[in-house]
């Protein structure tokens, strides 16, 4: 039996350097973040409009009666219920399409070079054409073409907003794709698989896999601009906000929504972060 | 001749990388590929596999013209085993999943099945424990062995390996060696490339050095490796010696 090892003395001194210094830094950081903190409490509080702001934007009873709806006004929180709704289907559907679109333009051979063609010109428009006019084009163009059995405009809304990011999550997906080595799919291609197996059983799972946090990322983005839906006219938490804001003259059922959004958002955030994080330490680990 | 390569062409861009190379492998039989980098030993051996088209001659399995563009690259690959330098497994996969894949989604087996036949090749290499491990827990000698369960499970007609020792630590490479010399037991036919002399020595029934994309001399390991009739030959072998590794 050896004794267990004694931090020598020199290896002492440098633990008592180090934990003073983290004293230290903590000190410091308090006292700043208080510092600057207060300034800006001051610096808002302070200024000559102050309370003209805090009566528009932050009426706690404007924000009650707007959130649970009252005198014939829509509530914000039912208004929610209708994102919540669009944000999951959207997600699934847009997720969906970008995977479909990613895997057609990876094809190979003549016979797929229109469907290869129309898929780069997919991603190439719709990445670059604001949101906004997609819902336009979407919710009033298409009734215009008083064509039978067109959807609601809430399905079609949601429709351009499907379509928009597909287009960005396709290219996420490709980008995933392409990051896998030829050699995998060498190896796969030698035991006998065909192309189709080789996608689906080797090159797909080490791609999802590698491009995960940004395609969470691309869903946080989503679901906030689901909102966006309240131009088609559909009452969801912002339309809702709006036609509150319009009878009482007052800007806080805007901030309700926000922070119902923002509330709504802070769980895929977490796990987005809480999956990069994993991803990153999986690579640190090393072989 | 189980496989038979006639004139066979290949280049890249301006690079002739097989110059009109013609080989022949009778059943249970072992060649070594031997030559320089870039002497065309690991394009012909995925010009054999289909992994890489050809740009003329012909490359004839059990007599059957592999490189007519009207034959299914995937039903010849079922025929052929091949391992890589760099092991290739999947990364996402278990050691057992690795190894069942083809022969699940390609050849149609049963999983209970295809698991117990796995697990039978995994004891016999010593891997048994590992089977689910992923393939980074595993050291480079335990990868590629268990990259040539892979490739055997398929049980192929012809085996081609690649340079498999070449990225392994010096220690690591017996295991390999020993695994490749029990194959040769069976009556396993075998191309393989290798920079190891000593051991294409050992285990080739025939060697055949490349030069310039062309088959430059082949016979007996004795004959190649100690007394070959080409200037070429000598002055690889030299410089083999020289760096230690004959």
């Amino acid at each position: 039996m050896t004794a267990p090892h004694q931090p020598s003395r020199t290896q002492l001194e440098r633990i008592a350097y180090r934990r003073k210094r983290a004293i230290r830094s903590t000190l410091i950081a308090a006292f700043s973040t208080a510092v600057v903190g207060l300034l800006l409490y001051l610096g808002v509080t302070g200024s000559p409009g102050w309370a003209r702001v805090k009566s528009s934007f932050l009426d706690w009873d404007i924000a009650v009666k707007a959130l649970t709806g009252r005198d014939n006004y829509p509530s914000i929180l039912s208004g929610l219920w209708l994102n919540i709704r669009l944000m999951v289907i959207c997600t699934a559907c847009a997720l969906a399409l970008g995977l479909l679109i990613a895997i057609l333009r990876t094809l190979r051979g003549p016979v797929t070079f229109p469907v290869r063609a129309l898929a780069t010109t997919y991603t190439y428009s719709f990445r670059g054409l604001p949101l906004i006019i997609v819902i336009y084009l979407f919710a009033f163009g298409i009734p215009g073409l008083r064509l039978q059995g067109t959807p609601s405009v809430t399905v079609l809304g949601a429709a351009a907003i499907v379509v928009t990011y597909g287009a960005y999550l396709a290219e996420v997906f490709r980008a995933g794709i392409e990051s896998v080595h030829p050699s995998q799919v060498a190896a796969a291609r030698s035991l006998g698989l065909s192309y189709r197996r080789t996608m689906r059983h080797v090159v797909l799972p080490q791609a999802i896999r590698r491009v995960t946090p940004p395609l969470l990322n691309d869903t946080v983005a989503l679901q906030k601009d689901v909102g966006l839906i309240s131009l088609a006219g559909p009452i969801d938490a912002i339309r809702a906000a709006q036609i509150n804001q319009a009878g009482t003259a007052n800007f806080t059922p805007y901030v309700v929504a926000g922070v119902l959004f923002v509330l709504l958002a802070l769980p895929l955030i977490g796990v987005t972060d809480w999956v990069t994080l994993r991803a990153a330490r999986r690579q640190n680990a090393g072989n | 001749m189980l496989l038979s390569c006639t004139d066979v062409r290949k280049t890249f861009g301006a690079n002739v990388v097989l110059d009109n190379l013609s080989l022949d492998v009778a059943e249970h039989e072992v060649v070594a590929l031997i030559g320089a980098s870039g002497s065309g030993k690991s394009t012909l051996l995925r010009c054999v596999n289909l992994l890489t088209e050809i740009d003329d001659g012909v490359v004839r399995l059990d007599g059957e013209d592999i490189t007519d563009p009207r034959v299914d690259p995937d039903l010849v690959r079922q025929k052929i085993g091949l391992v890589f330098q760099s092991y290739n497994l999947f990364p996402h996969m278990t050691v057992l999943d690795n190894i069942t894949l083809a022969p699940v989604r390609v050849h149609k087996r049963p999983v209970a099945e295809a698991r117990s036949q796995a697990m039978e090749w995994l004891s016999r290499v010593g891997l048994a424990d590992k089977s689910g491990s992923y393939p980074d827990r595993l050291s480079g000698g335990q990868q590629q062995r268990v990259a040539i369960v892979r490739a055997l499970v398929n049980s192929p007609r012809l085996l081609l390996l690649d340079e498999v020792t070449s990225a392994l630590d010096p220690e690591l490479v017996g295991e390999v060696l020993t695994m490749i010399r029990e194959l040769k037991g069976e009556g396993m036919t075998m191309v393989l490339a290798t920079h190891e002399m000593g051991f294409a020595r050992q285990v080739a029934d025939r060697v055949a050095f490349l030069d310039k994309g062309r088959v430059l001399e082949q016979g007996p390991p004795s004959q190649v490796l100690g007394d070959p009739a080409e200037a070429r030959t000598r002055q690889f072998l030299a410089r083999i010696i020289e760096a230690g590794r004959l």
